[in-house]
């Protein structure tokens, strides 16, 4: 059964460096600074925790440390993407000509 | 087969980190290269992962673990200057 476990790991980690390049080709091809974080951040949590899995898979014995890991990639990368959201709101970066709502902008005037 | 497996991982998350390189180098405004920054930080992580598996040395997993702990605070370092101008 350890070959299967190898298996999936390896399937695994694959899939999760497969996000992590989605993540990279959303930060290439999105037009505006928000959907670039809205891409990237996301993508990456994802990719990041499915090859931290593989690798758990990989070599059990580790997987105390690699869930430390996870853990603090879940709580430190949207803090990140979230600071910079605001103050890139808050400085006017540029957006999108297609974006139709902002609803910050409406809360702020209110 | 599971080796096989982990030189696909390694080359596609190479491909990731030139995509965010590209977003770094070319970004039009000091936010977008920020965003780029934080990205190939992530995608760092995930090579220091794998390369402890290629080594099979889990002290490297330390460093992975440091990373992750405080990158973020390059990121709210720059954000909160780029809010201010301090």
């Amino acid at each position: 059964m350890a070959g299967l476990l190898d298996i999936v790991g390896g399937l695994l980690m694959v899939g999760g460096t497969a996000f992590l390049v989605f993540g990279g080709l959303g930060l290439v091809r999105m037009p505006d600074l928000f959907n670039r974080i809205h891409a990237g951040t996301k993508a990456t949590t994802l990719g990041t925790l499915l090859t931290l899995a593989g690798a758990a898979c990989l070599r059990p014995d580790w997987g105390w440390k690699l869930l430390l890991i996870a853990v603090f990639i879940l709580s430190t990368n949207p803090l990140s993407a979230q600071v910079l959201a605001r103050a890139a709101h808050r400085i006017g970066a540029a957006m999108s000509v297609k974006t139709r709502v902002d609803r910050l902008e409406e809360d702020q005037g209110a | 087969m599971a080796e096989a497996l982990v030189s696909l991982a390694v080359l596609l998350a190479g491909l990731a980190f030139l995509l965010a390189l590209w977003r770094f180098l070319a970004g039009p405004t000091a936010a977008d290269r920020v965003v780029a920054f934080d990205v190939m930080t992530v995608i760092g992580i995930s090579f220091i992962v794998i390369l402890a598996l290629l080594e099979g040395r889990g002290i490297y997993l330390d460093a992975a673990l440091v990373y992750a702990l405080l990158s973020f605070l390059g990121v709210i370092a720059v954000a909160r200057y780029l809010e201010r101008g301090y």
